[in-house]
This record gives C-alpha cells, sequence and structure tokens, in this order.
C-alpha cells in the first residue's frame, strides 16, 4: 500500500504520529445529548457554504433603482439594489433560491441548536469547575450567533426586516445618555439611513464570522483539554471518561451526523418557503408590514416590548423611555445572569469542586426550578411577541390577550418554579437519587463473625 | 545614553504621539499629521520594546536538543519563565510606563470609529416641519380642508421633503364637535384637520392603521393605540407618550400650513428627550 510510506513520510517531517494516535483514541461518552453541539458545529458549516455562495451574488447598496425582474406585482417599483440583488438571487440565479432559504434555515436550526445545547450544559451542571471558561466562550458565541442571524436578516433590505431594524434602533436610543450617540455611530444618522446596509453586510460577511470561527475553535481546543464530562454510567468516576475512541466509532457518528444534518436542512431550504421578500416588499419608511414576527430566537424581545406596560417617567429632566426596561435592561439582566451562573452557583451552593460527572436534573431541585422558570419566561415572552396571532387562534381580542399575558409573565414562571421544585424532590427522594454515584457500603466479615464497613476509595 | 531612559524617552514619544493622535483627529488634520502620529505612537512602542530586548534584558544563551520529527523519541522542553518575569517585574517603571503607552495608543486607535457617524445635535428634536411650509400628499399637491373625506386619513409631509421620514405625518379630519384636544391646542385643528407625527412614540414605526369608527390610530408593530379625538393619547399597549400634534391652520389660498415643528420630540424617547438642545433654525 502506498498510505503507509506516505504516512511515515510526513510523520518524519512534523512528528505528529504520537499527536494523531492520542486524538484518534480520545474516549467519547456514549449519549445522544453530547451530539447538541455538533449539529450546532455543522450546521455552521452549512452556513459558511451557502453563505459564500449568496456573497457572490448580493448587492450591499441601499441605491434605488427600478425593479424590471420576472416577479409581475413589483415590476417597476422603486426598490433598493440590495432588494434587488436579492430578488434575482431568488428567482433568476439558478438553485439561487434553494441557497438562500437553506442559509435562513441553518441558522435557525443553528441557533436552535446552540440553546438545546446550552440547556443540556445547564441542566446537567456541565458548567461547573474546571468547565467556566468554556461556558463563557460558548455564551460569547450564542450572542455571535444572534447578532449574525439579526445582521443576516436584515440584509434583504425588505419591509420585515427594516421594520427589525427600526426596533433595534429605538431600543438603542433608549440606553442612558449615550444611547442616541451611539445609534448614530451604528447606523451613521437618524434612522433610516442608506449606510445601514453596507455596514450590516461587512459585519454579516467579515466581522462576525471571523470572531465565530475563532471561538468556535477555543471552544473545541478546551472541550479536547478538558476531556468530556460524562454522566454517571457503570464504571464512570471523577478520573475517567467512559465511552468509545474517536477512530472509528465516534467519527463515523460524526461525519454521519454533519451530513444529515446537511440533508435535513436542504430538504427544508428545499420545502418549506421561509423569508419570502417579495410578498414583504421593499423597505419603506412610511408603512409596516403586518404582522410582523421576526425570527424566533428575537420572538421573547419583541414579546418583552409589547407586553411592557406604557410607563415613561419623567423627574429631574430625566426620561426613562418605555423601551428601556423590556428592550435594555431585561436581556442584559438575562444574559448578565446567565453569563455569571456557574460561579453565581458555586457562590451560593459553596461548591468549588471540580466535576466531571453531571447531575441528573432531579439532583438539584434549584438549579432546575430556576432554569424552568427561565425557560417559561421565554416561551411566554415568545408568545407575546406573536400576541395577534396567539388572539387571532384563541378567538379573544387582543387587548384581552396582552392583559392575559401580563399576568402570565408573572405567574406562571414562579409556578413552574415552585412545581420543579417539588417535583424534583419528590423523584429524588423516592428513588434514592439513582443518577447519582452511590455511597455504597462493603461490608467484610471479621474473624470474629461480626461485619465491618470498608472505607470507600 | 543610559538604556532604561532611552526605553523611557521612547514610551514618552508614543504617548505623546498617541495625544497627538487624538487632537488630529478631533481638529481634523491632514493625512501627513495623521500618518506621522500613528507612526510616532507605533514606533515609540515598538523602539522601547526592541531597546528592552537588546540592551537591557540579560538572558543567558540556552540550549534547546532538537530531536528527530520521527515520532518516537521524548522531546525535552525547558521551561523557565522566572528569568522573563523578573525582568519585568525589576524594572517596574518602565513596566508600568509601557502598559500605559499602550493604553493611550489604543485609546487613540479607536478614534477613527467615530467617523462611522454624525453626532446626533438636534437630530431627534426635530423634524423637516417649520412656519409657513404647507402640507402635501405623496403625490406632493396640498390639501385644502374640503378635499379631505371625513374620517379619512392621509400621510402627509412638509412641502419639499416629500417622503422624508421623521417629516412623516398622519392628517385625520374629524367633525370638528367631536374633537376633545387640550384647551391651547384648539386652534390647530382647522375645520376638524388634526395633524399627528407617523412615528410610534414607542418604537418608531409608522403607525399605519385607523379605525375610523372609534378615531383610533393603532401601530402594528406592539399595537398601541392612540385615541385621535383627545389628542392622540395612548389608550392602550406600551406607547406612553402621546403622537406629538403638528401646529396648523389654513392659509390666504385655503391650503393647510404647518405653524411650526411639532412641540415635542418625535417618535422613541430617549433620556435627555426634554432637554432641547439650543439651535439657530
Ligand atoms: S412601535 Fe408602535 S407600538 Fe411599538
Amino acid at each position: 500500500m502506498a498510505a503507509e510510506p506516505m504516512l511515515t513520510w510526513i510523520d518524519e517531517r512534523l512528528g505528529l504520529a504520537a499527536w494523531a494516535r492520542a486524538g484518534l483514541r480520545k474516549v467519547f461518552p456514549d449519549h445522544w445529548s453530547f451530539l447538541l453541539g455538533e449539529v450546532a458545529l455543522f450546521c455552521l458549516v452549512v452556513l459558511v457554504l451557502t453563505g459564500v455562495f449568496l456573497t457572490l451574488f448580493y448587492v450591499p447598496d441601499a441605491t434605488s433603482v427600478t425593479y424590471s425582474g420576472p416577479w409581475a406585482p413589483l415590476r417597476g417599483q422603486s426598490v433598493s439594489a440590495a432588494f434587488d440583488s436579492v430578488m434575482r438571487l431568488s428567482f433568476e440565479v439558478r438553485a439561487g433560491l434553494v441557497m438562500r432559504q437553506i442559509h435562513h434555515w441553518a441558522a435557525l436550526v443553528f441557533v436552535a441548536a446552540i440553546v438545546v445545547h446550552l440547556l443540556r450544559i445547564f441542566f446537567t451542571g456541565a458548567f461547573r469547575r474546571p468547565r467556566e471558561i468554556n461556558w463563557l466562550v460558548g455564551i460569547g458565541l450564542l450572542l455571535l450567533a444572534l447578532t449574525m442571524g439579526i445582521t443576516g436578516y436584515s440584509l434583504p433590505d425588505d419591509l420585515l426586516s427594516g421594520t427589525g431594524l427600526r426596533v433595534i434602533y429605538s431600543v438603542v436610543i433608549a440606553i442612558p445618555f449615550i444611547g442616541p450617540y451611539l445609534a448614530f455611530l451604528v447606523f451613521g444618522g437618524e434612522f433610516p439611513t442608506p449606510e445601514i446596509i453596507s455596514r450590516l453586510f461587512v459585519f454579516h460577511v467579515m466581522l462576525l464570522p471571523a470572531l465565530l470561527i475563532g471561538g468556535v475553535l477555543v471552544h473545541l481546543a478546551i472541550l479536547v483539554r478538558h476531556k468530556h464530562s460524562q454522566y454517571a454510567v457503570p464504571g464512570a468516576t471523577e478520573e475517567n471518561v467512559v465511552g468509545r475512541a474517536f477512530w472509528p466509532s465516534q467519527v463515523f457518528k460524526s461525519t454521519g451526523l454533519a451530513i444529515l444534518t446537511a440533508a435535513v436542512l436542504a430538504l427544508m431550504g428545499g420545502l418549506i418557503q421561509i423569508n419570502p421578500i417579495w410578498a414583504y416588499g421593499p423597505f419603506d419608511a412610511t408603512t409596516v408590514s403586518s404582522p410582523a414576527q421576526p425570527d424566533w430566537y428575537a420572538g421573547w424581545l419583541d414579546g418583552a416590548l409589547r407586553l411592557f406596560p406604557p410607563i415613561e417617567i419623567t423627574a429631574l429632566g430625566i426620561t426613562i423611555p418605555s423601551p428601556f426596561i423590556p428592550g435594555v435592561l431585561l436581556p442584559g439582566v438575562a444574559f448578565g445572569v446567565m453569563t455569571l451562573w456557574p460561579f453565581l452557583e458555586a457562590w451560593v451552593t459553596g461548591d468549588h469542586a471540580e466535576h466531571q460527572l453531571l447531575d441528573g436534573p432531579r439532583e438539584k431541585p434549584l438549579r432546575t426550578a430556576f432554569g424552568v422558570a427561565g425557560l417559561l419566561v421565554f416561551v411566554i415572552l415568545t408568545l407575546a411577541g406573536g400576541n395577534d396571532v396567539v388572539a387571532l387562534v384563541f378567538g379573544v381580542p387582543v387587548e384581552a390577550m396582552t392583559n392575559i399575558l401580563r399576568v402570565a409573565i408573572v405567574a406562571v414562571p414562579l409556578l413552574g418554579f415552585g412545581l420543579t421544585y417539588r417535583i424534583c424532590r419528590e423523584l429524588f427522594d423516592r428513588r434514592e437519587a439513582p443518577g447519582q454515584r452511590r455511597a455504597s457500603v462493603r461490608l467484610r466479615r471479621t474473624a470474629a463473625g461480626g461485619f465491618e464497613e470498608i472505607e470507600p476509595d | 545614553m543610559n538604556a532604561s531612559r532611552g526605553v523611557a524617552l521612547a514610551l514618552a514619544v508614543s504617548i505623546a504621539g498617541s495625544l497627538a493622535l487624538v487632537v488630529i483627529y478631533v481638529v481634523g488634520g491632514s493625512i501627513q499629521q495623521q500618518g506621522i502620529g500613528l507612526a510616532l505612537a507605533l514606533g515609540g512602542v515598538g523602539t522601547a520594546i526592541v531597546i528592552w530586548a537588546v540592551a537591557l534584558i540579560e538572558a543567558p544563551i540556552e540550549i534547546e536538543e532538537r530531536h528527530s520529527f520521527a515520532t518516537g523519541r521524548e522531546h525535552a522542553v525547558v521551561v523557565d519563565s522566572g528569568t522573563g518575569t523578573q525582568e519585568i517585574s525589576r524594572r517596574r517603571f518602565l513596566a508600568r510606563l509601557l502598559a500605559g503607552a499602550v493604553g493611550i495608543l489604543g485609546a487613540a486607535l479607536v478614534m477613527p470609529a467615530f467617523s462611522l457617524g454624525p453626532q446626533p445635535g438636534t437630530d431627534l428634536f426635530r423634524t423637516a416641519w417649520r412656519r409657513g411650509l404647507r402640507l402635501v400628499d405623496l403625490g406632493n399637491r396640498p390639501i385644502r380642508p374640503d378635499d379631505l373625506v371625513a374620517d379619512s386619513v392621509t400621510t402627509v409631509f412638509p412641502e419639499g421633503f416629500v417622503g422624508r421620514p421623521d417629516s412623516q405625518t398622519l392628517l385625520i379630519k374629524v367633525s370638528p364637535s367631536d374633537l376633545a384636544l387640550p384647551s391651547d391646542r384648539a386652534a390647530w385643528a382647522p375645520e376638524g384637520c388634526v395633524a399627528y407625527s407617523k412615528v410610534c412614540t414607542h418604537a418608531g414605526c409608522p403607525v399605519g392603521l385607523y379605525r375610523a369608527k372609534e378615531h383610533l390610530l393603532l401601530c402594528p408593530c406592539h399595537q398601541s393605540t392612540f385615541d385621535v379625538l383627545r389628542g392622540a393619547t395612548p389608550i392602550f399597549g406600551p406607547a406612553a407618550r402621546p403622537l406629538p400634534q403638528l401646529p396648523m391652520e389654513v392659509d390666504a389660498d385655503g391650503y393647510l400650513v404647518a405653524l411650526g415643528d411639532f412641540p415635542e420630540p418625535i417618535g422613541p424617547g430617549f433620556w435627555d428627550m426634554t432637554h432641547t438642545p439650543a439651535d439657530g433654525g
């Protein structure tokens, strides 16, 4: 075989064989929940590949041109060159629309996979020492992914995304005092500005991807350094990793997963319409699309804006704009608590020890209850983000729906917290903590006929 | 000259260069000045580090064995950071100066970010509306109260500024007897015509829907609802401020004309919105 001398030739020059051998023998715990992060990674690959294709056709230019393409309803209308290029991509470039739709779906699944991965980490306590740094890197990646989503969503310069940008602008100027300055720096002046499209483009295709990919590499390097955490399966201890070797089992599994992820995204991109900008029409500062629903991960922020009561206090010459609390403070606190969670938990519980074995959610009732309450806040705010649609579904007036949700946003998370706490305690007590390493007692018969306990090691 | 003095001098040059860069940016200096300032700021730090390395650090010559790359032999890695760290801590003053110079250089390098946007100035407080500007529709036609159908809504702009986003205004005609405007604004509704800013006071969406029967304006973004008869006060949803009302009258030719800009800032709020900056216009 030619492979053997080839590998030897390379090893004599780079000396990588030992490193590669160790890498190939790296043990992966055998549990589906460890694949969630991988799904996110593979979505990123799909995003990069489809994104490169889209970049070749997209024109980041707000100059207005007359639409003259094949979509009759818009023909003759004045649109931006950016919108025009996305229309051409959708209707005239062969395979353009499928690339666009795969890209959009991949973005949605990307964020979803990151969030589910994060929930797994949270509910099993995988963020505890020594993994706090990687938790921070992960939160950074989530924020980057969200920013990628929002900047990309706005690039087609259609009416829907323009409305989203406008709300973001209004939230930025609600930041205490520096808000207007910041908004003018980011947007290049008072909204709407012609500059914003080319700026979003630079962020979306250069700065953010570089940071995102760099961050992913750091995230993975730290993972390799730590080795995987693991569930308390038979044989698993704080000092080992029980599972299967990277080669061949995990390589095959992951490669399969990567291709299947791409397959599912292709299916979604081909069959499920997303962001039909021709139906929304081009951005126009004096009209608004209704009902306007953002991508799923931004809905909760819009929901918070909808639910917050009409309070705008002016005192001592200072006005607290009404979007400040739901639009600035709430996400700030939410991401702040999330970021600091490993440190908060260690501080509250006094547990600063290293943990390689994962918790079952029921073993940590407080953490689990807190996580469930947070999830419920997210769910209700997301519902509120579509309160007009929800009201339609239930046949209630929007006003009543809003008031119901205003009560729910306080009551449901509290109830959820209490209930989860109770259930965890019950389960834990009844089953004597099956997920945890049982402090087994081993007895030895003594010569005298009695029993003595052997100290666990 | 003593080497550590050289280092300090180079760092001082860098600091001076960085500060000069900030000044040059703020007052808008020439490209030559920008280039020279940046070169001094970077060159000072670079020179300082090089002098430090060449003249001050007494690093012994060490020998690290080279191994054949083929795997199988043990690598002997010598890590001794002690000397290096001592070197830095011994020269505390220079180390601090270096950190300071790098910090100031960093600040100077951020300055170009301010090129990204203008200062807000009066932009958030003013629109294009001025005394004497007629209200025109999207087709640039001036409007007489009689042209308006009762309970219809028209998007209007100041004459000469059609399409300008911050000046978009809703013109609605209602029966004058239904109006219950604040007393100081009673004159702003000639023949039952009222004009309100179209930019929502919540988060800036165009307030696009009019429920004529109830005389309510609705913002589709987050469902803020404004009562047209009572000065566009919000009655539902997250908006807390009324839509600013445009002062207007009918001019000698019978057309609607503005009496001035909106009395308050339009659109979404900000922290110092009550401090209208002084301006000439
Ligand atoms: S922007 Fe009008 S209700 Fe929020």
